[in-house]
């Protein structure tokens, strides 16, 4: 038999302290209760919001089959015809303890159509995606996801790892200019290594509760013009990941900077890749 | 915009008179796999009100002087039932409990065992997934389960932690508990009974049941590995039947290469995370049991591991 070394902790009187989120008591069942109305309220100002269905589409699986990493793309899909352009898409995920995931702040010439990230989803929920036109008018369109099963669970898997690489910043550009649509549309990913931590994990030393620790601003840049301002919240993935399509503007470096909630900064750039992956 | 408050509820005491009913329970059906070890082998299936949780497998080894359990099942009344199986069987005291990890369908039944003075004992991050997921899977799972079955949630974390090793005793006969590194969760705990070669190798071994990667696939391949070189006779899998060693680690060891192979692939290739739940590993599909419960979730989980190589 192997020779193990030996070494034991005993605690003693250890209290199980138990997270309890203000809105999960209302996601004990399915469609129990819409809090849609009340989100309206507190994230958009009680605004009037009109049927966006063909001006923002929102895809996510229909189940959230791991509930850590959900994939979500917005794809922005107003008409050329429309003179108007998307300013920003604001992502609520409604049962979630905090609903409003991101919101993403499109660069004025950036001419982003489409965003995926990923996002933990606690229940069974709605799903919205909220965009703002350069007219001021706000227009929504929604999707549902069913929760995962079994003993997925949207907090970390490997704790220690995501700490471990704190503020790495990775960055990775898609197809090849020559094999892109002929618009000229690119598509590029940044990484985050970021715990995302959700304010739900407990010091085992102290007992106390570590505060939210997360990721509340991404800014991406082509030199100096803006291709994307987000502010992100917990229900963001650990190790935020963004991925885009854009329209490059000649621009010789995409630069990256990102702010955390305890002052963090993290910040790097990378040469343009003409030719591609 | 975030509204989470946090409220502390005091989830057990120690000492306190024991939590199971005491209305007469159906013992839990258990076979006596080499004398002093008993096994009830779950149903490969997920939990539901039908199978009151009890889909892993769970056990207790009987020594001289005391017994020791391994694992509780999916709900208190699986613990219960779980101990009316002990109960028949012997009288000598329960000293331990032991947790191979902090999964719903291997400690809901924990709160059926307390009492008496019987220690719980679990992987030293046991506590921390425990504190993490705990009301999320009591939530999750009241939902699926009903109110019966899981009721308030009672989660009992251990008071005996495992840093890398520990030896138990049951009078006349020793556990030795080893720790892993992030693999199948990121608190997996092992047990031999050293005189029987006997490894409850909990869930970083699935038989029939599709694997489930709640960790880190690079690490459990690591696992696998070491787990290999370890001589015993036989393995408690956390999921499907009692094997032969190392046989039983063959078929996870190839579902987790294919896995690995066919995500890293799609990573090079520059597709979506979507594109690998859809793809990846699909091969292995008439392998497994429960596949399309899972393996989406893992090509997902191992997706996102890999992107950061």
């Amino acid at each position: 038999m192997l020779a193990f070394h030996f070494r034991m902790l005993l605690v003693a009187g250890l209290l199980a302290a138990t997270p309890f989120c203000a809105r999960s008591t209302h996601a004990a069942t399915p469609e129990s209760y819409d809090p849609w109305p009340g989100l309206v309220q507190d994230i958009f100002n009680n605004r009037q919001i009109a049927d966006g269905s063909g001006i923002i589409g929102v895809e996510m699986p229909y189940r959230a089959e791991d509930a850590a990493i959900v994939p979500v793309t917005l794809r922005v899909k107003l008409p050329p015809t429309d003179n108007r352009r998307v300013v920003a898409i604001t992502l609520v995920i409604a049962q979630n303890p905090a609903p409003m995931a991101a919101r993403f702040e499109l660069g004025q010439d950036s001419s982003v159509s489409e965003i995926s990230t990923r996002v933990r989803v606690n229940s069974y929920t709605d799903v919205h995606a909220v965009a703002e036109l350069s007219d001021g008018k706000l227009y929504a369109t929604k999707t549902y996801v069913k929760a995962s099963g079994g003993c997925s669970a949207p907090a970390a898997k490997n704790a220690d790892e995501a700490k471990a690489r704190l503020g790495q910043i990775r960055f990775r550009q898609f197809a090849k200019p020559t094999e892109g649509p002929q618009n000229g549309v690119r598509e590029a990913q940044i990484m985050i290594g970021h715990p995302n931590n959700s304010g739900l994990q407990m010091d085992q030393l102290t007992r106390l509760y570590i505060p939210a620790f997360f990721i509340n601003e991404l800014r991406i840049w082509q030199d100096d013009a803006l291709v994307l301002a987000i502010q992100g919240g917990i229900s963001i993935s650990e190790d935020p990941n963004i991925r885009f399509s854009y329209v490059p503007n000649g621009a010789k470096r995409i630069r990256v900077e990102a702010k955390d909630t305890e002052g963090h900064v993290f910040q790097n750039d990378w040469k343009v890749d003409n030719s591609g992956i | 915009m975030i509204y989470c408050s946090l409220s502390l509820v005091v989830a057990f005491t120690l000492g306190a008179a024991p939590a199971f009913a005491q209305k007469q329970q159906n013992a839990l059906p258990v076979r006596e796999i080499v004398p002093g070890i008993f096994v009830h082998t779950g149903a490969t299936e997920m939990m539901t009100q039908d199978n009151e949780g009890a889909i892993a497998n769970v056990g207790f080894i009987i020594g001289n002087d005391a017994v020791g359990v391994i694992d509780t099942g999916g709900s208190v009344r699986e613990g219960e039932q779980l101990l009316a199986a002990i109960r028949a069987r012997t009288d000598k005291p329960i000293r331990y409990v032991i947790n191979t990890h902090g999964h719903p369908d291997h400690v809901f039944g924990n709160a059926a065992l307390q009492g008496n003075g019987t220690q719980f004992v679990g992987h030293k991050n046991l506590p921390r997934a425990l504190a993490v997921r705990g009301q999320f899977y009591i939530d999750a799972f009241r939902r699926i389960m009903g109110e019966d079955l899981i009721g308030k949630g009672r989660l009992v974390p251990p008071t005996i932690l495992v840093d890398d090793a520990l030896t138990l005793d049951l009078g006349g006969r020793s556990l030795t508990l080893r720790a892993w590194p992030t693999a199948h969760s990121d608190n997996d705990l092992t047990i031999l009974d050293e005189q029987t070669g006997t490894l409850f190798g909990g869930d970083l071994v699935f038989l029939e049941h599709v694997p489930v990667v709640d960790g880190s696939i690079r690490g459990w391949l690591k696992v696998v590995d070491a787990l290999s070189a370890i001589s015993v006779m036989r393995v408690v899998p956390g999921h499907g039947p009692v094997s032969s060693w190392p046989g039983a680690l063959v078929d996870e060891r190839r579902y987790l290469d294919i896995l690995a192979t066919d995500v890293r692939a799609l990573i090079a290739d520059g597709k979506a995370i979507g594109v690998a739940a859809d793809t990846a590993a699909t091969s292995e599909r008439s392998h497994w049991k429960l596949f399309d419960d899972y393996n989406a979730r893992n090509a997902t989980a191992a997706f996102s591991e890999f992107e950061w190589e």
